[in-house]
């Protein structure tokens, strides 16, 4: 921000409100504690020793939608599983994000047939998509990475906009 | 998109007490969404306090129509949809598959090849069983299980994408025999792992077979006596830890596992601790077969020499036209199989494994069946919780190790 | 065929007049509807069948009479043998006994097919859909069911899976 130097070791930054409300949602996104299916290995693999997804902010999985930010869609989706994970998603509070992790949940992978729902967009609004089947630890990271960007770039506009 | 359902009591009136009809008991929801269901699994559970009177799962909530698609793709193509069924024990998906389709057309597979398959399988199993500890000590509280589990189950990773290029997904074993010959640094990456596995198995049991707090959550509970497992069809070590020895690897030796010193641990307690104790067990005597399996490994091919059914290897297709049109005949059209159905099951690290392929005389499977051990492994829970307080539900679920991928195909 | 496994073939075929079929040393055996519970049952007392392996069904559509074959598998232990019962079904409102009372393990099985194939099981305890939701229409194993394959998307049919995915433009 660059006033430190002018106004010496005060301990005073100034900045916009908005950049400081995303940094705190950047840095401690809690995704929901909900997986699929295979995906949902690596994402415990993304979250143990080897990867540690914690090193962002990201260590404490909340078991309950109601304490979420982030709703990690690891696997596909089936045709009876598709109106639980409506509710779980109407039931985080906002601002929330979505990620599609995989194939399947991207867009079906390779079961295309009657019981996976071609892509969860057709369900839940979803923000980032992850390729990869499984995606690597890393490929999720990147893409959790990803969501901060965006975050970052929100303006309380945009927001006021969407909730009208 | 079909709203979530109405569920009135009326559709479950047979199979809950009829207390829970005046309400005197309660009716509670487990999941879908769960943190201690493995997946997502549903369990409705009628509760006198914290009592569980009735159990009735719910399955379904991964239901992909794997067997369908199968039915729909050349024999070769069917073979990515078995790595998604089971998603920990993707390398002995394939091998059930393959094993399966090289008997019905009657395929032959070199010796190295069943090498490489028998030490690939073990590996799985023991990250198949590292998983499993790893999330059930997190379900009964002891964290860092979790991590040092999981720590292991990278190297074994990394060897998987050694050879094939895929950390989880391999579809590595081919109809006679596997994709390729694995590179020279397999060796040394198999030595390496098994030179530290056995001392990280010795620290896994410091830490959870005799602490206090461990055996209270285990001993005792979730009794499953022998001829309920058998009514069942309760298969693969949680059967073990009933007092059945039944592995099929031992009675049933195929790609060569009767060559191994290896010995199937039986206990009869039936309780979880003792499908805690069958399943560490296992895991040193997958060791053993890994180990010898990689001092025998001989040299030669990997793949059988039959055109008719394997695709020529990539410098062949250059110089000679047969091999050009096998490999344009293999991979637009496919092979035929006979018009027959055979039955052939292994050993997963849940159980029986079993896949009944049945061919039309075309290239394209007319039945693929997949007996998959979890879902019988499953619908035995509702009789060992019964009594028990819904904490140990969370301890008895974790022990019968289930994959719901595996459960819904 | 197995020396051990040919007095029990000859005990079926005696008893319920079973025809019989080999491939690749599997041997299976065709039972009548009415007649399986009984077959079952003696195979489990008096030969040592304890472990029902799979219960499945195939479909031979457009074939009709019989349209359905339905497949026991059955395993012995304590003689390390296994024998394939099938029993063969009409398209038109095919209905078998329940096997629930012989062996636990063809409860779940049993819903399975009725969910998957429509196939009906006499006595069933829990005749409910046991994978598909509830509200499902049609019976997705079966081979006049469609797959249900959905198109890719490319620039040419954009609009038309875009209309499907309502959430996506949110």
């Amino acid at each position: 921000m660059g006033v430190e130097q002018k106004l010496g070791n005060m301990g005073v930054v100034t900045t916009t409100l908005e950049s400081v409300v995303n940094w705190g949602r950047t840095n401690a996104m809690w995704p929901m504690l909900f997986g699929l299916a295979c995906c949902a290995i690596e994402m415990m693999s993304a979250q143990s020793s080897a990867y540690d997804m914690s090193r962002f902010g990201m260590e404490l999985m909340r078991a309950s939608p109601r304490q979420s930010d982030l709703m990690i869609v690891a696997g596909r989706v089936s045709k009876k599983m598709g109106p639980v994970l409506r509710r779980l998603y109407d039931q985080m509070p906002e601002p929330k994000w979505v990620l599609a992790m995989g194939d399947c949940a991207s867009c079906g992978g390779v079961f295309n047939n009657y019981a996976i729902y071609q892509g969860v967009d057709e369900v839940v609004p979803v923000d980032v998509f992850v390729a990869g089947c499984p995606p690597r630890p890393e490929a999720l990271i990147h893409g959790v990475m990803t969501i901060h960007e965006k975050v970052k770039g929100e303006s309380f506009k945009q927001y006021a906009e969407k909730y009208k | 998109m079909s709203q979530i359902e109405e569920v009135s009591l009326d559709k479950f009136k047979h199979l809950v007490s009829e207390r829970a009809l005046t309400g005197e008991t309660m009716l509670l929801n487990m999941g879908p969404q769960h943190p201690s269901t493995h997946g997502v699994l549903r369990l409705l559970l009628e509760l006198d306090g914290e009592i569980i009177v009735n159990c009735i799962p719910d399955v379904g909530y991964l239901h992909t129509g794997i067997e369908k698609n199968m039915e729909a793709k050349t024999y070769q193509k069917a073979e990515v949809m078995t790595d998604r069924l089971d998603y920990m024990n993707t390398i002995g998906n394939n091998l059930a598959y393959v094993m399966a389709v090289e008997k019905l057309v009657d395929l032959d597979v070199p010796v190295r090849a069943q090498g490489l398959r028998v030490i690939l399988t073990e590996l799985q199993r023991i990250a198949s069983h590292l998983v499993w500890l790893g999330t059930s000590g997190l379900d009964l509280a002891a964290m860092s299980m979790f991590l040092y589990c999981f720590r292991e189950r990278e190297q074994i990773l990394d060897i998987f994408e050694l050879v094939s290029g895929q950390r989880m997904m391999t579809t590595y074993f081919r109809p006679g025999g596997v994709w390729r010959d694995v590179p020279v640094e397999f060796e040394k990456a198999v030595r390496d792992f098994i030179k530290i596995f056995p001392k990280r198995v010795d620290e896994y049991e410091s830490l959870l077979t005799k602490n206090p707090l461990f055996l209270d959550r285990m001993l005792g509970i979730g009794k499953l006596s022998k001829e309920v497992a058998l009514s069942y069809g309760v298969t693969g070590p949680t059967l073990r830890a009933s007092g059945v020895d039944w592995d099929l690897r031992k009675v049933r030796p195929y790609i060569g596992y009767e060559q191994y010193d290896f010995n199937v641990p039986v206990l009869t307690e039936g309780d979880t601790y003792a499908r805690y104790l069958v399943r560490v067990q296992e895991l040193r005597e997958s060791m053993k077969i890994v180990e010898q399996a990689l001092n025998k490994l001989p040299l030669g091919p990997v793949r059988s020499e039959n055109r008719k059914f394997v695709p020529p290897p990539r410098s062949e297709i250059g110089v000679s036209m047969e091999s050009l049109i096998h490999h344009f005949k293999l991979w637009t059209e496919g092979f035929p199989a006979p018009k027959a159905s055979i039955y052939n099951a292994v050993e997963s690290p849940r159980g029986e494994l079993g896949l009944l392929l049945e061919g039309d005389g075309g290239p394209k499977p007319l039945r693929v069946h997949l007996r998959t051990p979890s879902f019988d492994n499953l619908a035995v829970l509702s009789q060992i919780v019964k009594g028990h307080l819904v904490a140990d539900l969370v301890a008895i679920l974790s022990s019968i190790d289930i994959v719901l991928g595996d459960i819904d195909r | 065929m197995d020396k051990k496994l040919e007095p029990i073939v000859k005990a079926i075929q005696d008893k319920f007049g079973a025809a019989y079929e080999e491939f690749r040393d599997e041997v299976h055996l065709f039972v009548n509807a009415e007649q399986i519970v009984d077959a079952l049952t003696l195979l489990r007392d008096e030969q040592n069948f304890e472990l029902l392996s799979a219960l499945t069904a195939v479909d031979y559509y457009p074939q009709e009479t019989p349209r359905f074959h339905v497949v026991y598998q059955l395993t012995s232990l304590a003689k390390n043998l296994s024998v394939q019962i099938r029993v063969p079904v009409n398209g038109s409102s095919p209905k078998v006994p329940t096997a629930t009372r012989v062996y636990s393990a063809a409860n779940w099985r049993e819903r399975e097919l009725l969910d998957m194939f429509g196939i009906e099981f006499d006595g069933h305890p829990d005749p409910r859909r046991i994978l598909s939701p509830e509200d499902m229409e049609g019976h997705p194993l079966r081979k006049d069911f469609p797959l249900g394959y959905e198109e890719p998307q490319f620039t040419f049919n954009f609009d038309e899976i875009d209309l499907r995915k309502p959430y996506a433009k949110e």
